[in-house]
């Protein structure tokens, strides 16, 4: 792409010279949310797990495998292909970052993994996803992307990937958690959450700087084929979603979480969101596992409005306040 | 900078907010169309100073801690105590995805301020939690008196 300036030759970083002070502050939160699995005690969920039934195990092995090899994707390729087009030195660190947490991710998976499930019930697992038609195709649409030469259309992919595909895995832990199983193992998830949170709002803030630069008519294209993309994808993730969660009945609330999630990875790329609140309306208890603060009545405009909320103690010693 | 005349000239606050380069908060109360102004992003540029009640808009820095939640720009303009005394309320940008950080600015400064927490949404909101603001902060200005 010509409208693109990649770096072609390496200089020594210089951190104090920025060309974009959003690379240092996403640099700062990255680093400082740092973590490894091991800091989570996951076998204390191993009583936990032998509650589920023989199905509930295998549908979690085949969830966090599809996680897995998204998160793999990301590190391996993803990542990669976004620091080709990165435009600061400062922008190629920041992805360097984003790559080595996504292997962390991935490990963490094998973690959960060796802690609670037979080998043999994991391998076949991994079988599945290398034959699963829908998680196959969904790797497909995104690497596919990856090896375009449209740097535009990778960040599109790539916010998609952080901030869409992982939703149909994530909210397994959370409805476990949300009925007080595998809770230690959900607190390992909510840290890939968030982190894929920061991941996907980076890259689509690059996306946007980028897009802005194009003439209105390129821009009005990749838009039509970053929503074209949404939906190529969310009916893939909806056939996955189904033949996963069909089995235990939670495919419609699932494709709800599909739905507010879809919003937010649009909305990462600068673009209105595209479903109703009609759709997106999740089980108020897989939004409370996910953020237990999300409920409405914890502000003033959304509650009964008779009670008068302000904020609970918190400890704030933030060296910058002086009052 | 939006000034709405009609706003400015009836017994209604005003709303301040604070905006990075991302432009998300921006572009939320750019769709609220009340009159607003935007506290300067440059940490070195002087602060603002209000001369009428007002509530006041933040997104949420960091990944969970309480430290840092509240951007510097914020902290440096609520410091300012005449700033501090006009303040009615606080509405706070976030991501659910920060788990019980979501909106955390919003919280501290509700706590500290002695004043309600209005409203949370997420990144640049939806045209729901747009409608919603903008109804809830004219009866809220209606109920001040
Ligand atoms: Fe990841
Ligand atoms: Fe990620």
């Amino acid at each position: 792409m010509t409208t693109m300036q990649r770096l072609s030759r390496v200089n020594a970083i210089n951190w104090n010279r920025l060309q974009d002070d959003k690379d240092l502050e996403v640099w700062n939160r990255l680093t400082s949310n740092f973590w490894l699995p091991e800091k989570v005690p996951l076998s204390n969920d191993i009583q936990s797990w032998n509650t589920l039934t023989q199905q509930e195990k295998q549908l979690t092995i085949r969830v966090f495998t599809g996680l897995t090899l998204l998160d793999t994707i990301q590190s391996s390729v993803g990542a990669p292909v976004l620091m080709e087009d990165a435009r600061t030195p400062h922008e190629e660190a920041v992805y360097t970052n984003i790559a080595f947490m996504e292997s962390v991710h991935a490990r963490s998976y094998s973690s959960i993994f060796s802690t609670l499930c037979t080998t043999r019930d994991v391998d076949d697992a991994f079988r599945w996803s290398e034959e699963n038609p829908t998680l196959q195709a969904k790797s497909e649409l995104i690497l596919e992307r990856y090896r375009s030469d449209d740097p535009l259309m990778r960040k599109v992919a790539s916010v998609f990937l952080e901030s869409f595909l992982f939703y149909s895995g994530f909210y397994l832990p959370m409805y476990w958690s949300s009925h007080a199983k595998l809770t230690n193992t959900a607190d390992l998830i909510r840290l890939i959450i968030r982190d894929e949170a920061v991941h996907g709002y980076y890259i689509g803030y690059k996306f946007q700087q980028a897009l802005a630069e194009a003439t209105p008519e390129r821009q009005q294209e990749v838009k039509d084929y970053a929503y074209e993309l949404l939906l190529e994808l969310y009916d893939n993730e909806v056939r996955y979603t189904e033949s996963l969660y069909d089995e235990v009945g939670l495919s419609e609330d699932v494709k709800k979480f599909l739905h507010y999630n879809a919003n937010k990875a649009l909305m990462n790329l600068g673009f209105e969101p595209l479903f109703p609140s009609s759709v997106t309306d999740v089980d108020p208890t897989i939004m409370a596992a996910l953020s237990p603060s999300a409920d409405e009545n914890h502000d003033f405009f959304s509650g009964s409005g008779s009670s008068y909320v302000i904020g609970k103690a918190v400890a704030t010693e933030d060296d910058d306040w002086s009052f | 900078m939006l000034v709405d005349a009609a706003a400015e000239s009836s017994s209604a606050g005003s709303i301040v907010y604070f905006s990075t380069k991302s432009g998300n908060t921006h572009r939320f109360v750019q769709k609220l169309g009340l009159a607003a102004q935007r506290l300067p992003i440059g940490r070195e540029e002087p602060t603002l100073r209000v001369t009428t009640p007002y509530i006041l808009i933040t997104p949420t820095y960091g990944g969970g801690e309480v430290k840092g939640a509240v951007p510097g720009q914020v902290i440096r303009f609520l410091n300012d105590e005449h700033n501090r005394r006009l303040i009615r309320g606080v509405i706070a940008a976030g991501n659910t995805n920060f788990g019980d950080a979501y909106g955390l600015a919003g919280r501290i400064i509700s706590e500290k301020c002695h004043v309600p927490l209005l409203y949370r949404f997420e990144l640049f909101g939806t045209d729901d939690d747009v409608a919603r603001v903008r109804k809830g902060v004219e009866e809220f200005w209606k109920r001040q008196t």
